[in-house]
């Protein structure tokens, strides 16, 4: 229960950081932080106590072994934030360069 | 089986995009135009050619509880078939006008990779494949409201994008719940496991999915990312993001989960009328003021979303008739809305209606035909605004809420107040305009007339004959409930 109290917690401190950070690369790193507490989320789930890694070799017994579906989703979505975070990474130095800064409140053409 | 052509012809066309492209877009614009025609033909004949059955892919033949499924009801291909519409019409009206940012093949191919997550996104049966789809469009799109260029667009994107990041989190995390709790991952069999789950389960990802798709679907507390991503893309990729992609991702995933995966949870319904309250007023009323034509269409786009969610939230099925009708309407005019913005970007060179002058002589077809989607908008009869919205307040008095009928009727009021001010200051102003900085071509007028016409000819949905072709076996899915999961279970 605690692992899933301090999971939720880094969830909730990426949350904390991407409401309250002014830099633009402060904001990025919050979002990946949301998102690896997602995946730690995903595989904490198909943990189970004493589990072993899920291969089935010969005279091995499926029974003790960890969920593996939760470790290929993992994946899908680790592919995924490599992709927003390169996305955001792009944008963040074109707006460098328009800019001159990585400050959001130096950046406000638009008013939402 | 005709369900994987709906992600296989549009990625397939985003990658022989680049592959066919040189130096011109010619062979760009021919291969986008024919896959997003073929897609509009395939889902018409999904939804009338089916006689009313579900179909169900299962890829790789994974037997169900364990493969991904495709599921293609009347609710998607509804739904296919709007987004085959405003794709091809927005296709047709790009042609000329992206050509000013230069002869760009890769915009076509992105905008092929948006239809291609939408379309997966409707089609799939399965959580994660759905959340995977969600995040491909979810990439092109924001490729493609920074497509021009320039510092405000790039600013508008990373907003929309650190939104769209914490709201995929939200609904990761939703995902991760659920799976924790029943094992699943397909939407029919964790319908079928939540039967017996605790309330608190429903409660836990109910909140967080509300959350994450209520930020995809800009309902108002969440809406904060839309106007300035909405108003800065190229107009008809405006067209795409409040016409369609703000309701798959959105309303209808929201449909989905909510009443075919939860069985329409009463706290939850109660949560849709709230936010479409609010969304219907406030989105209005933010509206009113604003002198860019597209940041005032795009704030309408909160507050006509706002209608849907009442309608969803009734939980009725006139209701939902109503929730159904609107969307498609929505869609129609809201992009319709849109083009004409663009084509008096293009011609009159200023997006601020206090610049624009009498421009209605030189532009008839434009004029008119943004007179026509006014009036669709406002809810003046005989378009098909009216009905739709006649709809959602019926119902809503017969379900014991005239407060929110009155809400909505008051949303209406100031939608028309709004529009009369697009109509006196952006086509009919004092200030006579002699010379077009620019030309609105033949396909920009072809793409506005179609959608005008639709205006119209969607009205008709509401003939008792029509209806019960086309609306209500999409109500009939949806107010099904659960019954969903059999269905796909082959039970």
């Amino acid at each position: 229960m605690t692992l899933y109290a301090l999971c939720f917690s880094l969830f909730l401190v990426g949350l904390y950081g991407l409401l309250t950070k002014r830099d633009l690369i402060k904001i990025i790193l919050s979002s990946g932080i949301m998102g690896y507490a997602c995946n730690l989320m995903l595989v904490l789930f198909g943990y189970r106590n004493g589990g072993i890694y899920p291969i089935l070799e010969k005279g091995r017994d499926a029974a003790p072994m960890v969920d593996p579906l939760p470790q290929a989703l993992v994946l899908t979505s680790i592919v995924i934030e490599l992709g927003v975070t390169a996305l955001l990474a792009a944008l963040a130095i074109r707006l460098f360069q328009k800019y001159g800064s990585y400050d959001i409140t130096k950046i406000r053409r638009l008013s939402g | 089986m005709i369900l994987p052509y709906f992600i296989v012809i549009p990625l397939l066309s985003a990658f022989l995009i680049p592959l066919i492209s040189r130096r011109r877009d010619t062979g760009a614009v021919i291969l986008s135009l024919a896959a997003a025609a073929s897609l509009l033909v395939l889902a018409g004949f999904a939804f009338f050619g089916r006689g009313g059955e579900t179909l169900v892919y299962r890829m790789s033949a994974w037997k169900l509880p364990i493969g991904i499924p495709l599921v293609l009801d009347a609710f998607s291909a509804f739904m296919l078939m709007m987004v085959g519409l405003i794709a091809l019409t927005s296709l047709v009206f790009s042609v000329h006008y992206i050509r000013r940012l230069g002869q760009d093949w890769r915009y076509y191919a992105l905008f092929m990779i948006l239809v291609t997550g939408m379309n997966g996104v409707i089609i799939t049966g399965d959580l994660f494949n759905l959340f995977v789809f969600m995040e491909i469009a979810l990439f092109a799109a924001l490729a493609l409201v920074a497509f021009g260029g320039q510092a405000h667009e790039f600013e508008a994107s990373f907003k929309y994008a650190v939104m769209a990041s914490v709201s995929s989190s939200f609904i990761l995390l939703g995902i991760a719940v659920i799976y924790g709790a029943t094992s699943m991952l397909g939407l029919a069999t964790i319908a079928q496991s939540l039967g017996h789950a605790s309330p608190l389960l429903v409660l836990w990802t109910g909140g967080l999915f509300m959350a994450g798709f209520g930020v995809k679907a800009a309902a108002m507390p969440f809406h904060a990312w839309l106007p300035d991503a909405h108003s800065s893309a190229p107009s008809p990729i405006s067209a795409m993001l409040s016409g369609v992609l703000i309701k798959t991702l959105g309303i209808y995933v929201l449909v989905r989960l909510f009443y075919n995966v939860f069985g329409a949870p009463p706290l939850f319904l109660g949560i849709f009328l709230g936010l479409g309250g609010v969304s219907i007023l406030a989105g209005v009323i933010l509206a009113v003021g604003q002198w860019d034509i597209k940041r005032l269409l795009a704030y309408h786009s909160i507050s006509q979303i706002g209608y849907i969610l009442l309608g969803i939230g009734l939980g009725t099925p006139l209701g939902m008739a109503g929730a159904v009708y609107h969307t498609v309407n929505h869609a129609v005019f809201k992009s319709l809305l849109f083009y004409n913005a663009g084509a008096l970007e293009t011609a009159l060179g200023t997006r601020d209606l206090r610049q624009m002058g009498n421009a209605a002589k030189l532009l008839p077809v434009t004029s008119g035909t943004s007179m026509i989607a006014s009036l669709s908008i406002s809810g003046i009869p005989p378009f098909n605004g009216f009905f739709s919205k006649l709809m959602i307040i019926i119902a809503a008095v017969q379900a014991g809420q005239p407060v929110l009928a009155l809400v909505a009727v008051v949303g209406s009021l100031l939608t028309l107040a709004s529009f009369m001010k697009v109509q006196r200051y952006g086509l009919r102003g004092g200030r006579p305009v002699e010379r077009l900085a620019g030309e609105v071509d033949g396909a920009m007028k072809a793409a506005m007339v179609i959608l005008a016409v639709l205006c119209l000819a969607t009205s008709l949905l509401v003939v008792p004959a029509v209806r019960k072709a086309t609306l209500d076996p999409v109500v009939k899915v949806i107010m099904d409930k659960t019954h969903y999961a059999l269905t796909v279970l082959g039970k």
